[in-house]
C-alpha cells in the first residue's frame, strides 16, 4: 500500500509506485497488489509503504530502497530494518503502524478509512461498511435523522462550532419546496488541510454524509465548493460521484426509495473569503464572493434564494458513522460541551508533522509533545498558533488545556478549522500577527469599512513596529483598533481577523515592548531590528559574500576573517544565502 | 477597463488569438445558472490567461455588463489579465513555510531573476508568485516550478532548481 494524498505525491511517491511495479515484475510476484491509498496524515514522513496485513511502516521511501523491502521483506518474510521508522522520543525503531505514538493516541472516526482504501475504488468503501447507514436512514423518517444528529452533539468542523443537528432542522423546516444542499469544501486557512486529505483520501464518506443530510433536509440538489488549488481531491470527487450514480447511491430514485438527489462540483477561484457561507453561495451564483447580511440565515434564504444547508468536509464526513454507530457512541467521545473528534494539522517546529484526529478533550500539550514528538532540533517551544487567521497564538503556561470549542475560546483563539502551527523560539511573534494581518487585509473582500479599513490600518501599525519606526502609542492603538474591527465587522473574516494581533499581544506583550522600546527583535527575524554578523569559526575567508555584497559592507584578505561594517549594511541577507559555510548569520 | 491601459503587446495579442474555441465554452454553459466563474476558467485554460478580447466577448455573450465580469475577474486571485512567464514559480506562503522561511526564499529568488513578487522577468522564461497555502505543511517550506513540487527547501536548493530550469531551457535552444 503506497501513500498517494498530495503530501507523499510531492514527495515522490509516484516513482516508489512505478519501482514497485517493476520490482514485482522482475520477481515474478503476481498474488501481490499495490493499492494506492489516500492520505496517512503522516505526511513530514512521505512517501509512506505500508505493507499489509502485518502492517508494517516504511517511512520515506526512496525508490532505491524498493528492491530491498521486495526481496527481503516481501519475497523472504524479512522486515527491513533499516527502512523502519524511527520514534524521536523513545529514539527506536518501530516495525508496527499501529505501534507509532503518532497513531496510537489518535482515535480516527473521519480519518478511518483514509490511508487504508484505495479513494478511487467504491468497492472499497462498500467493504467497509460504505453506504450501509444510507440505507438505513432512508428506512425512517428524515426527522428521525435529525433527532439521531442532534443527540450525537456533532457540531459543525469548520471553524463556528454550531449544531449540526439543529442547522438541519432549520432547514427542515423553512417553508419552500426546493432545498439545497452544499458541502463547503473551500479549505482555505493557510496550515490545513484536513479537509483535503479527506476528500483526496475517503471521497464516497463525504459524499455519503452529504446525501443523508439532504434526506434529512428534504434537499434534491446539492453542491461541492472546492477550492481551486486542490486539484487532486476534484478529480477523485468527481470519480467517486460518477460511481455513486452508477451504483444507485445518488440520482433518481435512491436505493430504491423515492428519494432523489444528485451533487455537483463547483470549483473556487482562489478567494478567501468564499469560505465564509454566504459569500460561498454568491459566488456559487456567479458573483464576486462577497458576504452577505445575514439574517436571512442561509436556512430560509440562501443559495438562489432557496433554503439552504451547508456544512463542512469534517462535518459531513462523520455523519455516516454516527448513523452507523449510534449518536450514543460518538456521544461517548469528548467533552461535556464539544463531542466527537476533532482533525488538527499540525505543523511547523514539531518533529511528527501531519494530520491528527484527537478526542476532543485532549490537551495540546499531548498533541504536540505526545503525538508529534515535540520540538525539531530539539529547540525551544514558544508558541502554538490554533485556528488560522482567524485565531489565536497560546504560550506554553496555556498547554495543559483541554481542546473544546469553550475552553479555547476562553484564551482568546478558536479551534477553527484546526490548523496548529507550532513556533519556536526562532519565531517572532510580532511578525506572526503581521504575517496572519497581511493575509487577512489581502484577502478582505472590501465590502465593509471596519475591515477593509481597519486590517489595512493595523497592519500598517505591525509593519511599523517590525521596522522599528514605532512610537509607544502604537501600541495602545493597535489594540483598539483591533477591539473595534472585531465588533463591527460583517462577517467573521474581519471578526475574527484580530485574533492572532490580540493573542499575541495578550502573552507576547514583552516581544511587543522589545520591539517598540529597545529596537529589538529577539528571534532575529525582524530585519532592520536585527545585525549581520559573521561566525568567527565558520568563516573561511572565501570572499563570497564580498562578492556578492550589493553594498560593499563586507571586506577582508583571502582566508583571513571577513567583516561586516554595519554603518554600511543594509541587512538584505544577501550574503546569508550566498555563504557555502552558513557562517553569516543575523543576530 | 479603460482603453488607455491597453499595452500594445495585449492589444497585438487580442487581435492574433483565435478565439473560435471560446465560443463552443460559452455555448456549453450558456444555457445553466451561475456559469460565469467555470466559463472563465475554462477560458483561461485555453489561452494561458484572460485578454480583453476574451473577456468582452464573454460579456457579450453571456449578456452581462462588462464591468460585472471584471469586477469578476479582478476579485478571484485565480485569474490573470496579462501573460504568464514560460515557467511559474509559486512559493507558498502558508503559515509553515512562513515560520519556515518562505520570506527569504522569495526574495532570493527575486534578487536572483530581478523581477518581484508578481511579476515576470523581462525575457518572458519566470514568472514569481507568492501563493496562498498549497497544503503540503509537512515539507514546508514549499514551491512548485510549473507542476513539480520542491520541499524542504532552502535558499541554495530553490535557487539550483530555478538554475535547473534555465540550463534545460538553454539546453532545448530556446
Amino acid at each position: 500500500m503506497v501513500c498517494k494524498g498530495t503530501g507523499c505525491l510531492l514527495s515522490g511517491s509516484q516513482k516508489v509506485i512505478d519501482a514497485f511495479r517493476k520490482e514485482f515484475k522482475k520477481a515474478n510476484l503476481d498474488d501481490i497488489s499495490i493499492i494506492e491509498s489516500g492520505c496517512h496524515g503522516f505526511c513530514s514522513q512521505g512517501p509512506i509503504v505500508v505493507i499489509k496485513p502485518e502492517e508494517v511502516f516504511y517511512p520515506q521511501v526512496e525508490p532505491e530502497q524498493v528492491e530491498r523491502i521486495v526481496h527481503e521483506h516481501l519475497g523472504q518474510g524479512k522486515i527491513v530494518h533499516d527502512f523502519l521508522f524511527f520514534d524521536p522520543v523513545t529514539k527506536k525503531k518501530i516495525p508496527h503502524y499501529k505501534d507509532i505514538n503518532f497513531y496510537k493516541k489518535q482515535t480516527r472516526i473521519v480519518l478511518r478509512n483514509c490511508g487504508s482504501i484505495n479513494p478511487e475504488k467504491i468497492e472499497d468503501y462498500l467493504d467497509n461498511d460504505g453506504y450501509f447507514a444510507l440505507k438505513s436512514v432512508l428506512s425512517v423518517t428524515p426527522e428521525e435523522v435529525i433527532e439521531e444528529v442532534k443527540n450525537s452533539g456533532l457540531r459543525g468542523r469548520g471553524g463556528a462550532g454550531f449544531g449540526t443537528g439543529m442547522k438541519w432542522e432549520f432547514a427542515r423546516k423553512a417553508p419552500g419546496e426546493k432545498k439545497y444542499i452544499i458541502c463547503n469544501a473551500d479549505e482555505g486557512d493557510p496550515g490545513a488541510f484536513m479537509d483535503r486529505s479527506v476528500l483526496e483520501g475517503d471521497p464516497h464518506s463525504v459524499l455519503e454524509g452529504m446525501t443523508i443530510a439532504a434526506y434529512a433536509i428534504g434537499a434534491d440538489e446539492g453542491y461541492i465548493y472546492v477550492r481551486a488549488e486542490y486539484p487532486l481531491a476534484v478529480k477523485r470527487l468527481n470519480i467517486a460521484i460518477n460511481q455513486s450514480r452508477k451504483s444507485g447511491f445518488l440520482g433518481k430514485g435512491i436505493c430504491g426509495s423515492p428519494f432523489n438527489f444528485d451533487v455537483h462540483i463547483k470549483e473556487g477561484a482562489g478567494a478567501f473569503v468564499c469560505g465564509e457561507e454566504t459569500a460561498l453561495m454568491a459566488s456559487i451564483e456567479g458573483e464576486r464572493g462577497m458576504p452577505r447580511l445575514r439574517p436571512p440565515y442561509p436556512a430560509t434564504s440562501g443559495l438562489w434564494g432557496k433554503p439552504t444547508n451547508i456544512n463542512n468536509v469534517e462535518t459531513l464526513a462523520n455523519v455516516a458513522w454516527i448513523i452507523r454507530n449510534g449518536a450514543k457512541k460518538y456521544n461517548s467521545i469528548g467533552t461535556e460541551e464539544s463531542k466527537g473528534t476533532k482533525i488538527f494539522a499540525v505543523t511547523g517546529k514539531v518533529k511528527n508533522s501531519g494530520l491528527v484526529e484527537v478526542p476532543m478533550g485532549m490537551s495540546l500539550r499531548e498533541i504536540i509533545f505526545g503525538i508529534c514528538g515535540g520540538i525539531k532540533d530539539d529547540g525551544q517551544f514558544k508558541a502554538v498558533q490554533i485556528g488560522g487567521p482567524s485565531g489565536g497564538c497560546l504560550p506554553e503556561e496555556l498547554l495543559d488545556i483541554p481542546i473544546a470549542y469553550e475552553s479555547i475560546a476562553k484564551t482568546g483563539a478558536i479551534v477553527g478549522s484546526g490548523g496548529m502551527v507550532v513556533a519556536d523560539e526562532k519565531t517572532c511573534m510580532v511578525d506572526l500577527a503581521k504575517y496572519f494581518l497581511s493575509f487577512t487585509c489581502t484577502e478582505s473582500c472590501g465590502k465593509c469599512v471596519p475591515c477593509r479599513l481597519g486590517t489595512k490600518e493595523m497592519l500598517e501599525i505591525l509593519t511599523r513596529i517590525t521596522y522599528g519606526q514605532s512610537n509607544e502609542n502604537d501600541i495602545e492603538l493597535l489594540k483598539k483598533l483591533a477591539r473595534d474591527v472585531k465588533v463591527a465587522s460583517l462577517c467573521a473574516l474581519g471578526g475574527t481577523a484580530p485574533n492572532p494581533v490580540l493573542t499575541t499581544m495578550e502573552y507576547f506583550s514583552d516581544e511587543y515592548e522589545q520591539h517598540v522600546k529597545e529596537h529589538r527583535c529577539v528571534a532575529g527575524v525582524c530585519e532592520d531590528l536585527t545585525l549581520i554578523a559573521i561566525k568567527e569559526s565558520t568563516c573561511q575567508g572565501c570572499g563570497i559574500c564580498i562578492k556578492h555584497c550589493p553594498v560593499g559592507a563586507i571586506t577582508g584578505e583571502k582566508k583571513q576573517l571577513h567583516i561586516i561594517n554595519t554603518e554600511t549594511c543594509v541587512k538584505c541577507g544577501v550574503c546569508i544565502t550566498n555563504c557555502p559555510f552558513d557562517a553569516i548569520y543575523r543576530v | 477597463m479603460r482603453a488607455c491601459e491597453r499595452s500594445s503587446r495585449e492589444k497585438s495579442d487580442y487581435e492574433e488569438m483565435d478565439l473560435s474555441n471560446l465560443g463552443d465554452i460559452i455555448s456549453k454553459h450558456k444555457d445553466h445558472t451561475g456559469v460565469l466563474i467555470p466559463v472563465l476558467q475554462e477560458a483561461q485554460k485555453e489561452y494561458g490567461y484572460l485578454s480583453e478580447g476574451i473577456i468582452e466577448k464573454i460579456a457579450g455573450e453571456l449578456k452581462l455588463p462588462l464591468s460585472q465580469v471584471y469586477g469578476v475577474v479582478t476579485f478571484y486571485s485565480q485569474f490573470r489579465l496579462k501573460p504568464h512567464g514560460k515557467h511559474t514559480i509559486k512559493v507558498c506562503m502558508g503559515t509553515a513555510c512562513h515560520v519556515s522561511g518562505a520570506q527569504e526564499i522569495t526574495g532570493s529568488i527575486a534578487t536572483k531573476l530581478g523581477v518581484e513578487t508578481g511579476g515576470t522577468t523581462k525575457d518572458g522564461k519566470f514568472t514569481l508568485e507568492a501563493v496562498a497555502c498549497l497544503g503540503c505543511c509537512g515539507l514546508a517550506p514549499v514551491m512548485m516550478v510549473d507542476d513539480e513540487t520542491y520541499g524542504r527547501l532552502t535558499s541554495q536548493k530553490a535557487l539550483k532548481a530555478v538554475r535547473q530550469y534555465k540550463k534545460k531551457d538553454k539546453e532545448e535552444g530556446d
